[in-house]
């Protein structure tokens, strides 16, 4: 049999090659570099995220596809869905490093594989949003989550961050096998993994069981990593365990990947059969909000607050995934938008929670909180703010987020479950604005650690929700520009 | 039933019904004609050994050194790396440059890794 090589253009996938070769290089660097020296490590990542950020801007608009095998269905595509998540991943690599810095000195976790396994956990993001292939989705997957095991178990003698990495590398090798065979399910009924191929299969000999079978293990394994209710019951621990910025780091980047895959795969694999799937995510969904945002209500940790915080926010990107069924360009593109807030309002919250830890684990109550107001007005002022941003209340960039997301399942008639939404909004404002009420109303000895890299990350997610509160037009018309040709093929068949 | 999805999922509903069925039945039916003795009142000898087996020291569960696991790894690692080499190997020809470039490509970050291990010290047994 004649052998062709694929058709490969190195220079579409250069966002991702750069990280990993930044990554690969820290590596080697660490080698041959004395004991003492590891500031290098910060700039050889943020340069690498940074060059990455700017190949991967020039690429917009540009519908480039590569990895082309014989059958010609390119493996990997570089639209604008998959270069506004890319650049989401970038950014949240971006933000998460300054975050880092001072907490890994004082916790004696600064190594230099920190900032490299953070680079191949987003490379591996990367590849997700660009995947066009199950195959390709499947290892992405994998080159995300296996760094994050590692850095879960970072601060190692202590056995919640062991517990943390344990229960999340269990609980991710049973979520990846489970994809693995919906996969293969999906595979015997279709005879391909090429997404394009699989709607085609299905637009031709139409819908069977085990295609559908294969769907809902594709959905549970994308619902454990973007934890949705019930596959969520490893989040509080593992956030909890894990260290603060890994956290923060997790709770924006690996949740945000799994939506880019099950985004993918629901709309452009299956979109045919987005009668089975409307009703699996709205029940997802409801669960997800509910669970999410009344178990919240209880926590003591502010840790596991915002693991529990970061449930419920899932459930509200599952509305949006929801009425991506009946309206693919609203749904697709008020996903896309409340990801890109909550990016913003999440990490700001976590930096907060970073400066406020003492040592590892200690500080982490919400009691801590109290009369933080009259010693760090600022950085107060701040945490208040993004705590109305993740309520929802405007001007923030949680309220234009959740805005788009009502208003494209309203347009999809999908009332109950934009009135499940709203009523918790409303719920999580409890235990939200609790943190201001602590924070501004009683005395306390709480002390903020802070270095200039943590302040200055904090200010720059402070405006961002506020910009995005104020002009949420700009970044809207983009994700629209993104979910077009992430639809397109919806609107050509 | 008119829905075909539906009539499709039958088998596999049937056979949820038979596992069911059959995960009931049997702790039903060793509950219903298994001697009926509380593990309190049994023999001790009962939960030692069996005759020529060795009597128990110390907890099953014990700490393994971790230079083991390091080892295990590292051999999942070369076994994989020759999973990849051989087919390549098989169809060199057939596969030409492209496949000599690839595998250069993967070797090359491939023997980085070993490097790596190697400067690290993971190989060290003492």
């Amino acid at each position: 049999m004649e052998f062709t090589p694929p058709e490969i253009n190195l220079l579409i996938v250069a966002p991702v090659l750069i990280i990993m070769a930044a990554g690969s290089l820290g590596m080697v660097i660490d080698l041959f570099m004395p004991d003492g020296k590891k500031g290098w490590a910060v700039w050889l990542a943020a340069i690498g995220l940074l060059l990455a950020l700017a190949q991967n801007i020039a690429l917009w608009n540009g519908n480039y596809e590569t990895f082309i095998p014989q059958n010609g269905v390119a493996m990997v595509v570089m639209d604008n869905f998959a270069i506004f998540l890319n650049a989401t991943f970038l950014l949240t690599g971006l933000l998460v490093i300054p975050l880092s810095r001072s907490y890994l000195q004082r916790t004696g976790l600064e190594k230099p594989e920190y900032y490299m396994l953070l680079l191949f956990s987003i490379s591996g993001m990367m590849l997700m949003g660009m995947a066009n292939d199950l195959i390709l989705v499947f290892l992405a997957l994998e080159v995300l989550s296996i760094p994050l095991y590692i850095m879960c178990g970072m601060l190692w003698p202590r056995p919640e961050s062991e517990e943390s990495a344990m229960k999340y590398f269990l609980l991710g090798a049973f979520s990846s096998a489970i994809f693995v065979f919906g996969i293969a399910l999906v595979y015997g009924a279709t005879t391909t993994t090429a997404i394009p191929l699989i709607f085609d299969a299905v637009a031709a000999n139409g819908l069977n069981a085990m295609i559908v079978t294969g769907l809902a293990f594709l959905m549970v394994g994308a619902g454990f990593k973007v934890a949705a209710v019930p596959f969520h019951m490893w989040t509080p621990d593992v956030y909890e365990g894990a260290p603060t910025p890994v956290t923060a780091f997790m709770s924006v980047g690996a949740k945000i990947a799994g939506f880019a895959a099950l985004l993918r795969v629901l709309m452009l694999a299956l979109p045919q059969a987005s009668g089975e799937w409307v009703t699996a995510v709205a029940v997802l969904s409801t669960l997800t909000l509910i669970i999410g945002n009344v178990v919240a209500i209880r926590q003591g940790n502010i840790k596991r607050m915002l693991a529990y915080s970061s449930i419920a926010h899932a459930g509200y990107i599952l509305i949006a995934v929801a009425a991506a069924a009946d309206n693919p360009s609203a749904g697709v593109s008020s996903a896309l938008f409340y990801m890109f807030a909550y990016l913003f309002t999440n990490l700001g919250a976590f930096g907060m929670v970073i400066a406020l830890e003492r040592n590892y684990g200690e500080g982490n109550l919400l009691d801590d909180f109290k009369g933080l107001a009259k010693r760090h007005p600022w950085l107060s002022l701040a945490m208040a703010y993004f705590m109305l941003s993740l309520t929802g209340i405007p001007p923030t960039g949680g309220f234009s987020a959740k805005f788009y997301v009502f208003g494209a399942a309203i347009e999809a008639e999908l009332y109950w479950l934009v009135l499940i939404g709203v009523i918790t909004s409303v719920i999580s404002g409890y235990y939200y604005l609790r943190v201001v009420y602590l924070m501004y109303m009683f005395d306390g000895e709480g002390q903020l650690i802070t270095g200039r890299a943590l302040q200055f990350a904090v200010f720059v997610m402070a405006i961002s929700t506020l910009v995005l509160g104020l002009f949420p037009e700009g970044l809207f018309n983009l994700t629209a520009e993104a979910t077009l040709s992430a639809t397109r093929l919806l609107a050509g068949g | 039933m008119d829905n075909p999805i539906i009539v499709d999922y039958l088998p596999i509903f049937m056979l949820l019904l038979v596992a069911l069925f059959f995960a009931l039945l049997l702790p039903a039916l060793s509950l219903l004609l298994g001697p009926k003795r509380s593990p309190k009142n049994a023999a001790p000898h009962k939960y030692i050994a069996y005759e020529s087996g060795m009597a128990a020291i110390g907890e099953a569960q014990r700490r393994l050194p971790v230079k083991f696991y390091r080892i295990a790894v590292l051999f999942i690692l070369f076994d994989v790396d020759i999973i990849l080499l051989v087919p390549w190997a098989v169809t060199f020809r057939n596969l030409g440059f492209y496949g000599l470039a690839v595998m250069g490509v993967f070797m090359f970050l491939f023997i980085l890794g070993d490097v790596w291990v190697w400067k690290k010290g993971i190989l060290e047994w003492e």
